[in-house]
């Protein structure tokens, strides 16, 4: 006498009804999806440029500016393969400064993602942080929320505090440090330096008259 | 899991209860902690992902009842997920829009709402065999138990790691909200309950909480069904 045969899957239906019924409510799925993606679309293409005039009019002061930062933009090259979208200032159509984010790479806990203004006479305008995985209580005292240590970079260039002097206390530098946190300050302040030598080693690119149009460049503002 | 033979007429009472406290999905199941511990740090945050997790569980659960007629039984996992992850991505879209300071704090959890066990769990054991009412009810009960799991976890840890309640409430509620945002003077609170190991602690202590109730509980709601039993309604 032989073992019976394992019985075989039992479908209650063909596996063409299946599939097809499957294909049915997938696209029901897609066509409320469309519709939802339809409806939701400019009102979040509206929150993202709130976004973005936001923290850029945290970095260069509205008072400064008479023109919408977000619609003058500039891509450049660099730091390394990356692009950097840099958003301009002007007043009366001068160049008063410049807005563009920055990353710091080897944060404590992995990348800060930083946006700065700079004028354009090389004076930092404002640092903010976009974006850290720092500790919290110790290394996100580079929030303003939380502290106002960012602001300590406010009206610095190059020529009021020599390359050499942009560091934290412990190394030497003119930065504080927090208490607990040394690497997280020492990084920031390090891609502050950064950025501000982009701005000087990207002066004739910066300065460049761009082509008239108002219509956004290549550099997407919302591609942050 | 245990759960009662549906009787002919739905018990919405039995629902609630089960809903919110006998099958609660994280003080019973323990179902969803990916979320709950990841989000918990404040209670506006923590009411911020219930609501949401309660439209799905609501959206999916009216609509899984709907079509489990026509939802063939051996597909109906991979139809079941197609549902909810469609209505979550619709929340996704819809939050995004309209309430986008939360959507930034709770953005990356909102799709994790997915991969929430408890949703596709409920469409398994409840939608895809009751009518519609029962069902839609079931996953709003259910939503609201994950929801006042999620606040309460989110307030005790709030008040304990940063020395404040429901800080940014307004974001959420809108402005006449404000009154509720409340600050512990002189305690900024102690970190650890703000990190997810606080979040264990937190949630451990709740766990055993609702252990010690029941069991105070139990003699009195076994007198109840007693009494029940013998004279039906």
């Amino acid at each position: 006498m032989s073992e019976p045969e394992p019985p075989a899957p039992k479908f209650d239906k063909s596996p063409f009804v299946l599939a097809a019924t499957l294909t049915l409510f997938a696209t029901v799925a897609a066509a409320l999806l469309a519709f939802g993606d339809a409806k939701t679309r400019p009102e979040i293409a509206l929150r993202l440029a709130e976004d973005l005039n936001a923290i850029l009019s945290q970095v260069v002061p509205a008072e400064l500016h008479d023109n919408e930062l977000s619609k003058d933009t500039l891509l450049i090259s660099g730091p390394g393969d990356t692009q950097t979208t840099v958003y301009r200032a002007r007043r009366k159509d001068l160049i008063i400064g410049f807005a563009y984010p920055f990353t710091g790479e080897g944060g404590y806990a992995g990348p800060i993602e930083l946006v700065m203004g700079v004028s354009a006479t090389g004076e930092v305008l404002g640092v903010r942080v976009l974006s850290h995985t720092e500790t919290p209580g110790l290394g996100d005292k580079i929030e303003l929320q939380k502290s106002d240590w960012i602001l300590g970079f406010d009206g610095l260039s190059f020529t009021t505090l020599p390359p050499e002097k942009w560091g934290v206390k412990k190394d030497g530098g003119t930065f504080d440090q927090f208490s607990g946190a040394t690497i997280t300050p020492r990084i920031v302040v390090k891609t502050v330096k950064q950025g501000l030598a982009f701005f000087h080693d990207h002066q004739s690119t910066l300065f460049a008259p761009s082509p008239q149009s108002p219509a956004p460049q290549s550099g997407e503002p919302t591609d942050d | 899991m245990t759960e009662e033979i549906a009787p002919e007429r739905p018990d919405y009472k039995a629902i609630t209860l089960d809903g919110l406290w006998d099958n609660n999905v994280v003080f019973a199941q323990l179902l969803a902690l990916c979320p709950l511990l990841a989000v918990t740090g404040t209670a506006t945050n923590g009411l911020g992902m219930g609501l949401a997790s309660t439209a799905v569980m609501v959206g999916s659960g009216l609509s899984i009842s709907f079509l489990r007629k026509w939802i063939p039984p051996d597909v109906r996992i991979p139809a079941f997920v197609l549902v909810i992850a469609t209505l979550v991505t619709l929340v996704d879209m819809a939050m995004n829009a309209w309430v986008h300071e939360l959507h930034k704090v709770l953005g990356l959890f909102i799709p994790l709402i997915v991969t929430n066990c408890a949703i596709l769990g409920r469409a398994e054991i409840f939608a895809s065999k009751k009518p519609l009412l029962p069902s839609t009810y079931d996953g709003l009960m259910m939503g609201t138990g994950f929801t006042v799991a999620l606040v309460a976890l989110g307030a005790i840890r709030e008040v304990l790691g940063a020395g404040t309640l429901f800080a940014g409430a307004s974001i959420l509620l809108g402005d006449v909200f404000k009154v509720i945002e409340m600050n512990i003077p002189a305690f900024d609170g102690m970190l650890l309950f703000a990190l997810p190991p606080g979040g264990f602690i937190v949630l451990g202590f709740m766990l055993a909480g609702k252990r010690v109730l029941d069991q105070k509980l139990a003699p009195r709601r076994e007198g109840r069904v007693a009494k029940a039993e013998a004279h039906p309604v």
